[in-house]
């Protein structure tokens, strides 16, 4: 009797070992190296459709007390349910980074992104970053956006698209700055679009864009400079953190 | 055991009144289970859970008298909709729960359709007539379309709208990317007006490959192209190295020469990097061709390939051949003809070719191609389907060489195969399928792109765009996509305008390039005296800006063959260019025009009429427009612009007749210097 209920055993005991080496998860990265810090490299506050990939990778940096990288610091990267990351956990590479590609749910608004690793006592460290997702409207006032509002609101130029900003004897108001966007109304916003500067007693170097562009097209660019403001707007949706 | 189940039968069935009595019971609660359930259900439970939500809200009256209990349904019989899916969506058009941040109570975003029109399912697919989340949103036994995940959701706009919309940037891409990188050349995509979709990638014929390039180049280029140039077209075919020899083999082996390419160096090669680097800018080569820069970033264009190792791939006599008249190897090219002197070959061809990178044929030692060799590289060459992008002497391009896509969005989910851990699913397989082929068996033929995620996911919408539902959609909904122009000016003027490539940058009537200003209507615009200079030496004022119109080095003949045909052909109905005079206009008119400009316009911004107090760069520059346009066309353009060149990014102030007036004045005082420097902005 003994004999077979050994059997038995043995043989439940390497089925369990096979079965659960075949479910086992994949095993997390071993970390090599601890740091004090995380910091941003690149890729914060990108804009993108919701539900799609940002343009650029986020970068992001472990650093030591010295603010020097480490390298093989395990980051682990989390945000809000329908937010994607490829890979969602990595170790830093010889300079202290990790990149990862960020793909956003699929509601427009604000995603915070959170990265965490721990210190050399276990603590946790984290670094909690904004990435930006466009609905529909957004998009198309983006669209808009960079066909004829931007030459002269955004102070950067690019190799193909010399910005026009510095030319200005009075300077635009670059969209994501939101200390001033954020006080006007849409109704302001939309005054000044219509017609021009001098509608709010402002420059007239801001041209009426009241012919050229439909009252939707104009909806659509309001709810675009809204989305990217920085600080955030208030109408611009919810901000969808970890939960 | 039997004692047990004796007595309870007893209990319960020992006398007739105790039998009816379980009977009554055991009847009464399963009538109950129906009405239980419904009690029960999830959408009363969200719905529950709104009116919760609201209470407290301050605009809760509003949304409790919008609010309608029960189950809600959208029924648009003619184009197949039961949608359900308000009965837990609630809020869907309360736009003031905008910061409701959790599903399902957030209100739809502003999209150009109106939800009674179209229902849900329309675009977000999954089962409209379901109430349950589980059979809403999922694939069931019964039902196995889920529901499109967000990242997806411009194919639906794709079904109906068959052209490029500006609020669909995903779906415009990955239309683009089908052919652009020439998918279509071997997987067939018909489209629901009857044509097939057609690549624009443009691969170059081998049939004289020999003449151009080495053996060594070759089977570099096949096992790696993107280390030759990062931004090639060609994908990755992860050939072995002894198929790589082979293929090169049968490749030189099977090229015939071209006369003219292999004529020996007629000019010397110039090694003056100067001269050269200055010759590459005043030529504008940049604006086709990119280069990578010191730090690593391409600069330049992407309508001709990338040129940063183009000295390790041609010949020298073939590049000079080539830069002489690029015409007599590719008919087809969308390179201009330069019309370049010999010392000017010299010095381009010298500048070219010292365009190398010592690394990339370093380890590449082939031995002379044997027989067999060259017969086995004819076979792989046959196989991989080469012959469906590149022209071949000798091989045919294969029919149906890959499945065909033009109902791949409603490819069953059953007859695919599944990578081991992905989801099933179809829009799953195909971002999968196109990121990595080989992943679903080594012996699949489709090689290796070079996609970046965000181009991997559009590739994807717009294929899962190609479905049945597209067709059968009635066809008031579709919205055709504009036809393609074939427009090919005629005549004498019409050849030269081949020759010069001008539709590779300039469109006219709908056909060429975006690179360059729209010419439809050039004849009404310019002023013959102007466009002559022009096309003899075309200024410009901003070398800030790489693309520009390069100098062609015209004779005095085709100049004017040019300029005839564009003040004769190119000619706006709507503007008679002599109804206003050039010159003459009154002093007083042109200081109104002036003070317009400068004052209620502020045309400073983005135009310079006097280069010492304007800076503005966006549009043309002004200096001399007087010389340059017609006033007739000056009054219209303000009147209208986007009417002129639809796009056109100049806004439409809504002028009075008498502002145009008064402006049009001042322009057209604006003569300039006696030299022509006039610049032209997109």
């Amino acid at each position: 009797m003994i004999r077979p209920s050994l059997t038995m055993v043995t043989l439940l005991a390497v089925l369990a070992t096979s079965c659960s080496h075949k479910t086992a998860p994949v095993v997390p990265p071993k970390p090599a190296g601890f740091g004090a810090a995380i910091v941003e490299s690149s890729g914060e506050k990108q804009t993108t459709q919701a539900g799609t990939a940002l343009p650029q990778p986020l970068v992001l940096q472990v650093n030591d007390q010295q603010g020097s990288g480490v390298a093989g610091a395990r980051v682990e990267f989390s945000a809000a349910p329908g937010v994607t990351f490829d890979p969602a956990d990595a170790l830093t590479d010889s300079s202290g980074q990790v990149t990862t590609i960020v793909t956003l749910g699929g509601m427009a608004g604000r995603y915070q992104v959170t990265a965490s690793s721990i210190d050399k006592a276990g603590k946790k460290l984290s670094l909690t970053i904004e990435e930006i997702a466009l609905g529909y409207q957004q998009t198309l006032g983006r669209q808009l956006n960079d066909q004829y509002c931007e030459r002269c609101h955004n102070p950067e130029s690019t190799v193909e698209r010399v910005s026009n900003f510095d030319n200005l004897e009075i300077k635009p108001h670059p969209f994501t700055e939101g200390d001033t966007l954020n006080k006007l109304t849409d109704a302001d916003l939309t005054a000044i679009i219509s017609h021009g500067g001098p509608a709010l007693n402002k420059s007239a170097l801001m041209p009426a864009w009241g012919s050229t562009l439909s009252r939707s097209d104009i909806q659509a660019l309001i709810s675009y400079i809204r989305a990217i403001s920085d600080p955030s707007n208030r109408n611009a949706g919810p901000v969808y953190g970890q939960n | 055991m039997k004692e047990i189940l004796k007595s309870l039968w007893q209990k319960l069935f020992g006398d007739s009144v105790r039998a009816f009595g379980v009977v009554s019971l055991v009847f009464l609660v399963s009538l109950a289970i129906a009405p239980a359930k419904n009690h029960f259900s999830e959408w009363r439970h969200y719905q529950h859970g709104y009116l919760k939500m609201i209470r407290n809200r301050s605009d809760a009256v509003t949304l409790q008298r919008h609010f309608e209990g029960g189950i809600q349904q959208i029924w648009l019989p003619d184009i197949g909709v039961v949608d359900r899916c308000t009965s837990c969506h609630v809020g869907l058009k309360e736009a003031s729960l905008n910061d409701v941040p959790t599903q399902p109570f957030r209100p739809h975003p502003v999209i150009p359709h109106k939800l009674d029109q179209f229902g849900c399912t329309i675009c977000h697919r999954g089962q409209g007539a379901a109430t349950t989340v589980a059979e809403a949103h999922s694939s069931t036994l019964a039902w196995e379309q889920p529901i499109l995940p967000a990242k997806y959701i411009e194919s639906s706009c794709g079904e109906c709208h068959r052209g490029p919309l500006p609020g669909t940037p995903q779906l415009n891409q990955g239309r683009h990317l089908l052919s652009r990188y020439g998918c279509v050349h071997c997987h067939t995509v018909k489209l629901l007006n009857g044509s097939t979709m057609k690549a624009t990638d443009d691969p170059p014929s081998l049939s004289h490959i020999a003449d151009k390039t080495t053996r060594e180049w070759i089977y570099a280029w096949l096992k790696d192209p993107q280390a030759y140039a990062a931004t090639a077209t060609m994908p990755s075919f992860k050939l072995i190295d002894d198929d790589a020899r082979d293929m090169s083999a049968f490749l030189i082996a099977n090229s015939t020469p071209q006369p003219g390419d292999t004529a020996t160096l007629a000019a010397k090669v110039s090694s003056d990097p100067a001269a050269g680097a200055s010759l590459y800018g005043e030529s504008f080569c940049a604006s086709c061709h990119a280069v990578q820069n010191a730090a690593g970033n391409l600069v330049g264009g992407d309508v001709g390939p990338e040129l940063t190792r183009v000295g390790n791939k041609v010949k020298p006599e073939w590049l000079q051949a080539w830069l002489r008249n690029p015409r007599n190897y590719d008919e087809e090219t969308a390179m201009p003809h330069y019309r370049f002197n010999d010392s000017q070959v010299a010095t381009l061809s010298g500048f070219l070719l010292a365009k190398t990178d010592s690394d990339l044929l370093a380890n590449v030692h082939l031995e002379a191609a044997t027989p067999e060799q060259i017969a086995h590289g004819k076979r792989l060459v046959s196989d991989y389907g080469c012959a469906s992008c590149h022209e071949i002497a000798g091989i045919k391009k294969p029919e149906n060489f890959a499945p065909e896509l033009s109902r791949i969005g409603n490819k069953p989910v059953t007859q695919l195969v599944f990578l081991p851990g992905m989801q099933h699913t179809l829009p799953d397989y195909i971002a999968a399928k196109i990121k990595q082929p080989r992943a679903f068996g080594q012996s699949l033929k489709m090689p290796q792109y070079t996609f970046t995620p965000a181009q991997i996911d559009s590739l994807a919408t717009a294929l899962l765009a190609l479905n049945d539902r597209a067709a059968t959609l009635p066809p008031s909904l579709t919205v055709a996509a504009k036809p393609d122009s074939d427009y090919q000016p005629a005549g004498k003027a019409g050849k030269l305008m081949t020759d010069l490539a001008c539709f590779s940058c300039h469109r006219i009537n709908g056909h060429g390039g975006d690179m360059a200003p729209d010419l439809t209507w050039e004849g009404s615009s310019v002023q013959r005296p102007w466009l002559v200079e022009f096309l003899r030496n075309p200024n410009t004022l901003r070398p800030s800006l790489i693309r520009r119109m390069p100098r062609f080095n015209l004779t005095d003949g085709e100049v004017n063959e040019l300029a005839d045909y564009i003040m004769t052909v190119y000619q706006s109905p709507s503007i008679n260019r002599d109804s206003m005079p050039l010159s003459g206009y009154p002093q007083g008119q042109v200081e109104l025009g002036r003070q317009l400009f400068y004052g209620k316009y502020a045309c400073q911004g983005c135009h310079i009429v006097d280069t010492k107090t304007d800076k503005g760069y966006i549009g043309p520059t002004l200096t001399q427009v007087g010389s340059r346009l017609t006033a007739a066309w000056i009054f219209a353009w303000m009147k209208n612009p986007q009417a002129l060149r639809p796009g056109t990014i100049e806004p439409n102030r809504a002028m009075s007749d008498e502002d145009v007036r008064a402006l049009t004045a001042f322009l057209m005082a604006q003569e300039g210097g006696g030299k022509s420097e006039v610049a032209r902005a997109k």
